[in-house]
């Protein structure tokens, strides 16, 4: 089993889709929330998931489909 | 001695051991080296700073790091006074806090010569990164330096060019046929698989400290005093709050007086998450895209941006962001009044000076640090268009008859 820390990013009009439910029950992937700040207008959550490697991957596809951005918790670790 | 005693989570203040990791287990928010402040303020001293080695290491007491260092040179780099450049902004005490003057080109080596130190402590058999420019370099010299492997992760599709000044040190360079962010992700699971020590990951609390030696080095050179504004480029935001720890630091350990500088974040406007979110008065910095020629600061997604804009805010500073048009300008106006040929990121911190400048934001008799992060010769191709010259025949009538007047003006 592998874990994945990393931030979904919810434009205004993915605010109020159940997104992180269905992850959850689309794939093998537990979600755990450990911060988060959503409002009306935007919203951010830090999570974990945990899962295979290959359904982890599946999940963060599918979720970036439907408009999410979808970073690494460590930020950009390309550097200049 | 090190006097580092635990890491710290910047969130929710819970510490933990000082290990190779960068997120807290809890709420998975940033690490941060903190220090037994009494007992270093027992042994540290002007001095003994002044006794020590003309590098960044006369400060190794208020770093992380134990025993042997792995230097290469890095720090005490000039900081200029910049008559020319303030007569042209009306500014009367400016200087130009120049880092280009590092052993390869950038201030990344005061960073990454903390993290290969450490890298060697924790016993990391491989260092890694993935850059396509200054830290890539950087970290293939010190791993160099330390025997140590290194693995430098690059977007395949990155012009040859930009890397030669990273390949020259033999790292095993590692091209990714992909996106930036598919770079990232690769690395993210890169760390959790394999015992490197990740330069900008998990050893990024340590990696961090070294950063604060440029605003030691900035104080000291005034004369043990800091400065009233200071204006340094944000990419993911470290530099910047580690200068502003670094004044606070020195001011606690009685080595300066009080701290009241205003610290301005300066980022280019194809890549400003931090000024977004200053400018809406927002507490989170939300990601972008980046698209700006300001290639080593286009961070989207900034780790340190909270923590940039906040010491933005408490400083009662500034984030300022610049077209690229205004960077080239401000690169031009650097090397023509100062000469001093910075890259892009050092065009973004002249033009938001400037801009600060004539806005009157900054004072005409503020003592003032711009702070110049890397070398134009990185990127030269950005200025190309520079080169116009005249074109003569080896002769004395030709020259005259091309340059005649403007040689007897």
């Amino acid at each position: 089993m592998a874990k994945r820390r990393v931030m979904f990013t919810f434009p205004p009009k993915l605010i109020k889709e159940p997104i992180i439910y269905n992850l959850g029950h689309k794939f093998k992937v537990v979600t755990n929330i450990r911060r988060a700040d959503v409002s009306e207008n935007k919203g951010w959550v830090v999570l974990e998931l945990e899962g295979e490697e290959k359904e982890i991957d599946k999940g963060i596809e599918w979720v970036a489909g439907k408009g999410v951005r979808v970073d690494p918790v460590v930020g950009d670790i390309m550097e200049g | 001695m090190s006097y580092a005693k635990a890491l710290q989570c910047r969130k929710c203040g819970r510490e933990s051991h000082l290990e190779p990791v960068n997120l807290c287990d809890f709420c998975f928010s940033p690490l941060e080296v903190v220090y037994d402040y009494k007992a270093m303020s027992r042994a540290v001293s002007k001095e003994k700073i002044v006794s020590g080695p003309p590098n960044m290491w006369r400060y190794r007491s208020l770093l992380p790091v134990d025993g042997e260092v792995v230097d290469i040179g890095t720090g005490f780099t000039p900081l200029v006074k910049a008559d020319n450049l303030g007569r042209e902004l009306g500014l009367n005490e400016l200087y130009i806090k120049n880092d280009c003057l590092n052993p390869t080109f950038s201030f990344k080596d005061r960073v990454v010569s903390v993290a290969i130190t450490r890298a060697r402590d924790f016993g990391f058999p491989v260092v890694a990164c993935a850059s396509t420019g200054n830290l890539a370099a950087s970290v293939a010299a010190h791993a160099a330096k330390a025997h140590l492997k290194a693995y430098v992760f690059i977007p395949a599709d990155i012009e040859q060019s930009k890397i030669i000044s990273t390949a020259i040190y033999n790292p095993t360079l590692v091209a990714v046929q992909g996106s930036y962010d598919d770079v990232n992700r690769l690395c993210s699971k890169l760390v959790a698989k394999y015992n490197w020590g990740f330069i900008n990951i998990n050893l990024r609390p340590y990696y961090a400290e070294g950063s604060k030696t440029l605003a030691y080095e900035i104080a000291e050179q005034l004369g043990w005093r800091a400065p009233d504004c200071v204006i340094a480029p944000a990419a993911s935001g470290l530099l910047f709050t580690r200068i502003w720890k670094g004044l606070e630091e020195f001011s606690m350990l009685r080595l300066i007086g009080p701290v009241n500088t205003h610290m301005f974040v300066a980022q280019a406007a194809g890549s400003s998450p931090i000024v977004n979110a200053f400018e809406a008065g927002a507490l989170h910095v939300h990601p972008v895209k980046p698209n700006t020629i300001a290639k080593s600061i286009a961070i989207g997604n900034p780790a340190d941006g909270f923590y940039a804009l906040k010491a933005a805010r408490e400083s009662g500073g500034a984030a300022c962001a610049v077209s690229d048009d205004e960077i080239l300008e401000g690169m031009k106006l650097l090397a023509q009044t100062e000469g001093i040929f910075a890259e892009t990121a050092g065009g973004v911190v002249i033009g938001v000076l400037k801009k600060l400048a004539v806005s009157g934001t900054i004072k005409k008799n503020d003592l003032t640090v711009a702070v110049i992060t890397a070398s134009g010769l990185k990127t030269p191709e950005v200025v190309a268009d520079i080169v116009r010259p005249f074109v003569i025949q080896p002769s004395l009538e030709s020259f005259e008859e091309v340059l005649g007047e403007r040689a007897k003006a």
